[in-house]
């Protein structure tokens, strides 16, 4: 398929990335969803890959649903379990980009695990972890990043459980590449997804995003322009900031910037060099299927 | 096409039944695989995971079931053929994918090397528990296919079969094996590359634009692509419509529920591998798979030298169920034994299909150990008497 325009009237440049057959999208208004996606789209636009070479899997849930618009190969897989789909993907197509999709819910309760290992294996993947604070698709339910006291439908008195700092997380399992913006961050959120599209390894960018349906209005927090209000007024940028500082508590200020940027060796460059060290000339490595 | 003679260990080997499976997924072209240690399974990707760097292929030990049942489902997608391996309670936690096989038309191939169950029962003992499981263990309605061998060269030639028939079918096989066949040493003559029938994954020959990855162009399958090839597919375990973009009503869920069962139910015939032997006109007929078929036919065989009628069916495939083989024995002879490792699966797909035309015994176990020869001669001397 043709990235071209086919005709000379003017097209949004995100066009090219989703697939408009499906537009209008599932999410509500005012969701910060879409908003990450446009970013990425813009993103990809910064890059060189080769759209044919790029795929996306999604889990389950809201951001869950991104695989689905994107006009690229995309996988809807199951609900935590996106990234070791993207594993064997990864793995088996070395000239790809791939990239997770999914939200704070699905990457981090239910695939957690893989999530982990993913990162301390260091495979070639790109995580962009839509952080909403809630299971939006299943109504608004405690996820382990929603903040102490905030409400959802399984926590009515607030929750009292401590939650996950992402960044920190992700960069004790082995990330290479770490950055936190909010959907205000637009130009900034670009820029980080290109360099962690551009970054060989496990590089992971979390984006907090505004959820008016649930969170925002369970929480009385208002709908997705004061909640970019709050983005703006509280975020302050610390690249470079120690992960271990930039935890989250309910409505407070929010660390953004890219935290992690150290690269290391990836799986299949580890596999590779170990069976050469090992078995000489007898390795024959994995180059993608011909 | 033929096999790899890069690949394929021809000669004669004295192996067991999980090695010869691993030689014989590489000779069908194999070349990725993802598992999770568990007894009595483990010994299949400790070969594979030997053998592949030398064959350009990849192992990779994930962290858990769960993964592995998923991750080589992405490297299928991504073009390569593909396993994982392993038994009863990390099949439990494979279920899922199971169904997201079946959804999206994934080639693949579960290697279940059958212990005691349930829970973590029996790690090192056989059982042949799980027939029912691979068949209804992912919730909803779907279909599979199912191989059972029974020796160390069925697990070698069956898995090529088993990933063929993955191939053709779009659907997950299981290749059943159990702890006994396993870690049964015996010959295993593996032939040269090229009297091995490997069937290669067929591509769409439609160009982008004029493909939708899960349309019926003719036949019952769609057409499959990989990741990368410009065809820009979605896939995914809602129900979907011919591009693989989600519809979520009755129609479309009616449409796809039962194209996906019917691709496999309208073809039981050809998918049915079986022995069967001096069925006609016996007294009785032992029907049993697995390595409960191996020992079924020695108790035959002693039947028979003491002057009893004795037939044997021995099914090597378990799903798709074939009523109209079972009809055909219960019409042919006067009744039915079914011995099997478990407390009555597959016996109850005999009573159903031969109704009340000829009796039907079982010989159970709870598992834990193989069926004794003696047992089966005694229940064949007790029914024929």
């Amino acid at each position: 398929m043709s990235d071209a325009p086919t005709n000379s009237t003017p097209t949004n440049p995100v066009e090219k990335l989703l697939r408009m057959e499906r537009i209008p999208h599932i999410w509500c208004p005012g969701c910060g969803v879409g908003t990450s996606v446009n970013c990425f789209a813009r993103a990809l636009d910064k890059t060189d890959i080769d759209y044919d070479n790029l795929h996306v899997v999604s889990g389950i849930g809201c951001t869950g649903r991104v695989a689905g618009y994107v006009n690229v190969d995309s996988f809807h897989t199951t609900h935590g379990r996106a990234i070791p789909f993207a594993t064997g993907l990864a793995i088996a197509r070395p000239e790809a980009k791939v990239v997770v999709y999914s939200g704070d819910g699905d990457l981090f309760a239910i695939g957690g695990n893989h999530l982990i290992h993913a990162a301390r294996r260091n495979i070639d993947m790109t995580v962009i972890c839509v952080n909403n604070f809630t299971y939006g698709m299943t109504g608004g339910q405690v996820t382990p990043t929603t903040p102490y006291s905030a409400k959802a439908t399984t926590t009515p008195y607030g929750n009292f459980e401590d939650t996950f700092n992402l960044p920190n997380l992700v960069e004790s399992c082995g990330a290479v590449y770490v950055a936190r913006w909010t959907v205000y961050h637009v130009r900034k959120l670009i820029k980080s997804m290109t360099k962690a599209l551009n970054t060989k390894g496990f590089s992971f960018i979390e984006v907090i995003a505004q959820c008016p349906t649930l969170y925002q209005r369970r929480n009385k927090l208002g709908d997705g322009v004061m909640a970019l209000q709050y983005y703006k007024e509280r975020s302050t940028v610390q690249n470079g900031a120690p992960t271990v500082d930039v935890g989250l508590d309910y409505q407070s200020d929010i660390i953004v910037g890219e935290f992690v940027d150290k690269p290391r060796p990836t799986f299949m460059d580890k596999y590779n060099t170990r069976m050469t060290e090992i078995l000489g000339n007898k390795f024959v490595p994995y180059e993608g299927v011909k | 096409m033929k096999a790899d003679p890069a690949a394929v260990a021809t000669g004669v080997h004295f192996i067991d039944g999980n090695e010869a499976c691993a030689e014989g997924a590489i000779a069908a072209g194999c070349r990725f695989a993802a598992g999770y240690p568990i007894t009595p399974s483990t010994e299949v990707v400790e070969h594979i995971a030997k053998r592949f760097p030398k064959l350009g292929g990849v192992f990779i030990q994930m962290e858990d079931e769960i993964a592995s049942s998923i991750c080589f489902q992405g490297a299928i997608w991504g073009g390569m053929k593909a396993m994982t391996v392993t038994s009863g309670p990390g099949l439990s936690l494979m279920m899922e994918h199971v169904g997201l096989a079946a959804m999206t038309e994934t080639p693949s191939v579960f290697v279940d090397v059958q212990r005691g169950g349930p829970s973590t029962g029996l790690p090192t003992l056989p059982g042949q528990q799980d027939v029912m499981q691979v068949r209804w263990g992912s919730h909803g309605d779907y279909e599979v296919i199912a191989l059972a061998p029974n020796s160390p060269q069925e697990c070698f030639d069956h898995i090529i079969t088993a990933f063929n028939l993955a191939e053709q079918y779009r659907v997950p096989v299981f290749f059943m094996m159990d702890e006994c066949i396993g870690h049964m040493l015996g010959k295993v003559r593996i032939p040269e590359a090229n009297q091995i029938d490997v069937r290669e994954r067929k591509f769409t020959e439609r160009p982008p634009g004029q493909y939708l990855p899960y349309e019926i162009y003719s036949g019952d399958q769609p057409e499959m692509v990989r990741a990368g090839m410009g065809y820009r597919i979605h896939t995914t375990g809602l129900t979907h419509d011919a591009r693989g973009y989600p519809e979520m009503n009755a129609q479309a869920q009616d449409k796809l529920i039962r194209r996906l069962c019917n691709k496999v139910l309208d073809h039981t015939e050809e998918l049915t591998l079986c022995e069967s032997d001096q069925i006609d006109g016996s007294d009785v007929t032992i029907i049993a798979y697995g390595i409960t078929a191996r020992v079924a036919a020695y108790a035959v065989e002693q039947a028979r030298q003491q002057g009893l009628k004795v037939g044997q069916l021995r099914l090597i495939t378990l799903w798709p169920f074939n009523d109209r083989l079972i009809r055909d024995v219960a019409q042919n002879t006067r009744s039915i034994i079914v011995a099997e490792m478990n407390l009555g699966q597959m016996v109850h797909e005999v009573r159903r299909a031969v109704g009340d035309k000829v009796p039907v015994h079982l010989i159970d176990s709870a598992g834990g150990a193989i069926i004794e020869p003696e047992t089966i001669l005694a229940k064949i001397k007790e029914v024929v008497s």
